[in-house]
């Protein structure tokens, strides 16, 4: 067991793991011995018995893959032509796997390398805007017991109705995230209060609520207030037309 | 308005600005022709590249923004004014992988790397360098995440386009590549005996 020098946290996780036993033992990452490096890896698993569980467990699923892997490719394969060609290598998705998460590897280490702002080039502003602008107008985030106890206040304005009157209604709580997205377009601000209108029914309280509650936890907009119990006032996270341009559509990588 | 009275104000726009500056913006705030603006800005960063300056104009997150070269940094950094990023590897690499994936859900991102990345995501979000996009319409609805300008930023990047290439070392179609496999696959595995024994002895050769 002391031979190892190898510690299991060192390691992002089982893919990473791997790519070091393949490097290591400069394999072949396309006709990667799986039997060998199945071995390797079941031994450094057992040379690490105290780990944290959670981690374990990811190394673990992985140790069942590779074993899996390895029946497979034990199995003697059928010689039809038909059948050869319908089989695939049991290697080939740990393979692609890996390929995949060694892109990735690499590539953050790039970008780790690279400039950047705060460590390697700094700008007359803070790099973090958000944060003095805080501090400034002295507004602090609105706790959940402010945030339901001004929802009550709301709802106590607008008793139950006691009518029997059916309506066919339809509120909906994106139209009402839209709704409030244009509300708040080119504002810096818009009251808490504000945005339960007079004539607004107790079951459209609720929606606005719940809409609201969606874009906070969207991060789009956020609750601020000067002192604690003082007027909540909505703040849009970023400008909402630079929301629009932010947008990431599906093809605008050109990644797949 | 002449080319050379636009320099220096398309300069103090950006020199005032809190944070990149678009060209749009700044046309659109002097009343200027949009490539007016360009051809400043261009005369700009010519300018800053070919003098001594402690600074230089970057395009940055769509738009442009002074900063310091990075020649510089050990000295800026003793002024101890900025709270550097510090990245682990995990947020790191789920970083890249948002940043090149995205749309990208959490399980997407799980599977590439092949952990649990709740906690970094969450990190990431709090460091405003990835953002919900929305909710991908299967089923369970999941997040989708996305980076944000802030990351842009951080990183000094115009735009997501110009993110480093991923390596070629991966590019192999997923064809060429199990074909290649096949091919290689030998129908005896050899030679693995002497590894599969126990764990322990695989390794004590190194």
């Amino acid at each position: 067991m002391s031979g190892y020098d190898i510690h299991l946290e060192n390691f992002e996780g089982p893919l990473d793991l791997l790519l070091h036993l393949i490097k290591k033992n400069e394999m072949d990452i396309s006709d990667i011995p799986i039997a060998a490096i199945t071995a390797q890896y079941l031994g450094i698993l057992d040379a690490m018995k105290t780990l944290n569980l959670d981690i374990a467990g990811e190394f673990l699923l992985m140790a069942a893959t590779l074993l899996h892997i390895k029946s497979k490719m034990l199995l003697p394969r059928s010689y039809e032509d038909d059948a050869e060609e319908e089989e695939e290598d049991p290697r080939a998705e740990l393979v692609r796997r890996l390929l995949e998460y060694q892109k990735y590897k690499d590539v953050s280490e790039t970008l780790e390398a690279g400039p950047m702002l705060g460590r390697d080039l700094f700008a007359r502003a803070a790099p973090e805007p958000e944060v003095l602008e805080e501090a400034e107008t002295g507004f602090v985030a609105v706790g959940l017991f402010d945030l339901l106890a001004a929802l009550r206040d709301v709802l106590e304005e607008k008793p139950e109705e006691l009518v029997h009157e059916v309506n066919l209604e339809q509120l909906s709580v994106t139209d009402r995230i839209n709704a409030i997205l244009t509300e708040l377009q080119g504002k810096e601000s818009v009251a808490f209060l504000d945005l339960f209108s007079d004539g607004i029914r107790r079951s459209e309280v609720i929606v606005t609520f719940l809409a609201l509650l969606e874009l906070v936890k969207m991060r789009m907009v956020r609750f601020m207030q000067n002192t604690h119990h003082g007027t909540i006032w909505l703040f849009p996270s970023v400008p909402i037309d630079e929301t629009e341009e932010l947008e990431v559509g599906e093809d605008s990588l050109g990644y797949t | 308005m002449d080319i050379h009275d636009l320099i220096p104000l398309a300069e103090a726009l950006i020199f005032a600005a809190d944070g990149p500056i678009k060209a749009e913006r700044m046309a659109e705030a002097l009343d200027v022709p949009l490539a007016d603006i360009r051809e400043a800005i261009e005369a700009l960063e010519v300018d800053y590249a070919e003098r001594p300056r402690g600074f230089f104009l970057q395009e940055v997150a769509g738009g442009y923004q002074l900063r310091t070269r990075p020649e510089y940094a050990d000295y800026l950094r003793k002024l101890g004014r900025s709270r550097p990023f510090r990245f682990s590897r995990p947020a790191l690499e789920s970083l890249a992988i948002i940043a090149y994936r995205q749309p990208v859900t959490r399980s997407e991102i799980e599977y590439l790397r092949g952990v649990d990345s709740g906690s970094v995501l969450k990190t990431l979000l709090e460091k405003r360098l990835v953002r919900i996009l929305g909710k991908k319409d299967v089923p369970g609805k999941p997040m989708i995440y996305g980076t944000t300008r802030e990351f842009l930023e951080l990183f000094g990047l115009p735009d997501l386009s110009s993110l480093p290439t991923l390596s070629e070392f991966s590019e192999l179609a997923p064809d060429t590549e199990t074909e290649a496999l096949m091919e290689s696959l030998p129908l005896l595995v050899d030679g693995e005996e002497t590894g599969t024994q126990d764990g322990e002895a695989g390794t004590r050769d190194e």
